[in-house]
């Protein structure tokens, strides 16, 4: 808890919730386009952008409270934060600290490129792509994401 | 449920299994009463004259009977349903759906919320795994596919038979020759796969060059609307049409495809050739299709 009250210079602890440390620096406000954290939304949000870190050159840490993630909602962090770690917290302690792993299959995360797709219509589809080494592969267009993924977020 | 979507969807074996279904039912050795009582629909939401009737065509030649629409206008997608809900209820109609659709991944969408089999027609720029299986089929009416070298010659940026055919050809260990004009050349996206995969590619800008050691010429159309003006689509289209004089050098067995319709690509004085096959092509839709419809229903 000591770790927690040096950070808290920056941005308080918190009773219950998540932490997610270790994003990669810049990318904090990414992080909660990608979890659905928006403006309208009543959680409580501190973050913490280019915190100097040991591991990394620099980090971003994002704090909700009164919300505990979900595995898939951590998992599409992954996509633009591979480094991250999530505690979940309650009662001001580490419940939980886990890492976060890449899924194979993301639906409705990021929207297709490609204005031909029938993903980008009125139909009642999410947009689905499969991740692979080389980028993200649109499973309705074969359209590939090869760089800049958190430019398409949804 | 056995779709048939794209051909990447499809292994070497299967393709092999199709193709010989289709030269089975070319020799006539098929039932011709195989499909009785079933029903085919035919959603083309975009103008097709060979490949909608041929599918009606192979249809009736198994017995079957094929319903669809006669034009987008007719339909309740005119009133603005989505295609979701046209396959949830075409589905209850028909035994098999054959989608043609201006959209990307339109049939891959139809595949999840039909009850009953899809087939891809054609989605726009995506994929129309019959002609390319139509396509390998007339490839190994002449020769074997293993190895085989193939030019790819025209519109290779925006041409999906090319496409599709280049992802086929590659599990028969072919070689690539591919010529199109500046700025519609093969994507570096499907060449780098299919380089990965250990395809051989090589670029041209001239036909000529490489000619003499194809032993399959697969042109495909210069789109006018993919230049600014005319006379820009003139000056490119005639450097790459095929004419007598460029088939005068030529091995032997060389064929020349194109999945029609063609424009200025090909010479009409070509089609006297014994290397013009494009008609024949054509003409293999029926058994083709038949062997897909026998294998999803």
């Amino acid at each position: 808890m000591k770790r927690d009250a040096r950070e808290g210079l920056l941005i308080s602890p918190i009773r219950n919730g998540t932490v997610i440390d270790h994003i990669t620096g810049g990318e904090a406000l990414n992080v909660l386009k990608i979890i659905g954290i928006t403006g309208a939304t009543t959680e409580s949000i501190s973050v913490a952008t280019n915190v100097k870190s040991g591991k990394m050159a620099k980090k971003d840490i994002v704090k909700i409270e009164n919300r505990e993630l979900m595995k898939e909602e951590v998992n599409r962090i992954a996509l633009i934060a591979p480094n991250a770690s999530i505690n979940i917290i309650r009662n001001y302690e580490v419940f939980v600290k886990k890492g976060v792993e890449i899924p194979h299959i993301l639906v409705g995360v990021v929207q297709c490129p490609n204005p031909g797709c029938i993903s980008n219509t009125n139909e009642p589809i999410d947009s689905k792509f499969e991740v692979l080494p080389k980028g993200l592969h649109c499973l309705y267009c074969d359209w590939m994401i090869t760089r800049d993924i958190t430019s398409h977020l949804i | 449920m056995n779709h048939i979507i794209s051909i990447r969807d499809l292994s070497r074996n299967e393709i092999d299994q199709l193709i010989d279904e289709a030269s089975r039912i070319q020799s006539s050795r098929f039932n011709d009463q195989l499909l009785k009582g079933k029903i085919l629909a035919l959603l083309f939401f975009e103008p097709s004259t060979r490949t909608r009737m041929s599918f009606e065509a192979a249809m009736a030649r198994l017995g079957g009977t094929a319903i669809g629409l006669d034009s987008v206008e007719a339909s309740s997608m005119a009133k603005g349903e989505t295609l979701a809900d046209t396959i949830r209820v075409v589905s209850g109609y028909a035994d098999t759906i054959v989608l043609r659709h201006p959209k990307e991944g339109a049939a891959r969408l139809a595949s999840e919320f039909a009850s009953v089999p899809v087939i891809n027609a054609g989605d726009g720029a995506g994929q129309h795994p019959s002609q390319t299986l139509l396509d390998l089929y007339t490839i190994r009416q002449s020769m074997a596919i293993e190895g085989v070298s193939v030019g790819l010659l025209g519109d290779l940026r925006y041409g999906r038979t090319a496409h599709s055919l280049a992802y086929a050809l590659s599990l028969y260990g072919a070689t690539l020759h591919t010529i199109s004009p500046k700025g519609l050349e093969l994507p570096s996206s499907i060449a780098d796969e299919l380089r990965e995969a250990g395809t051989e590619i090589v670029e041209h800008r001239d036909v000529s060059e490489i000619i003499g050691s194809l032993d399959v010429l697969y042109v495909t159309r210069i789109q006018r609307e993919r230049f600014p003006d005319s006379a820009s689509y003139f000056k490119v289209a005639s450097s790459y049409r095929v004419t007598p004089e460029l088939l005068t050098d030529v091995r032997d067995h060389l064929i020349v495809l194109h999945p029609l319709p063609r424009l200025d690509e090909i010479d009409p004085k070509v089609d006297q050739l014994p290397y013009a096959r494009y008609f024949e092509q054509s003409r293999n839709g029926i058994p083709v299709r038949m062997a897909m419809l026998q294998k999803v229903m």
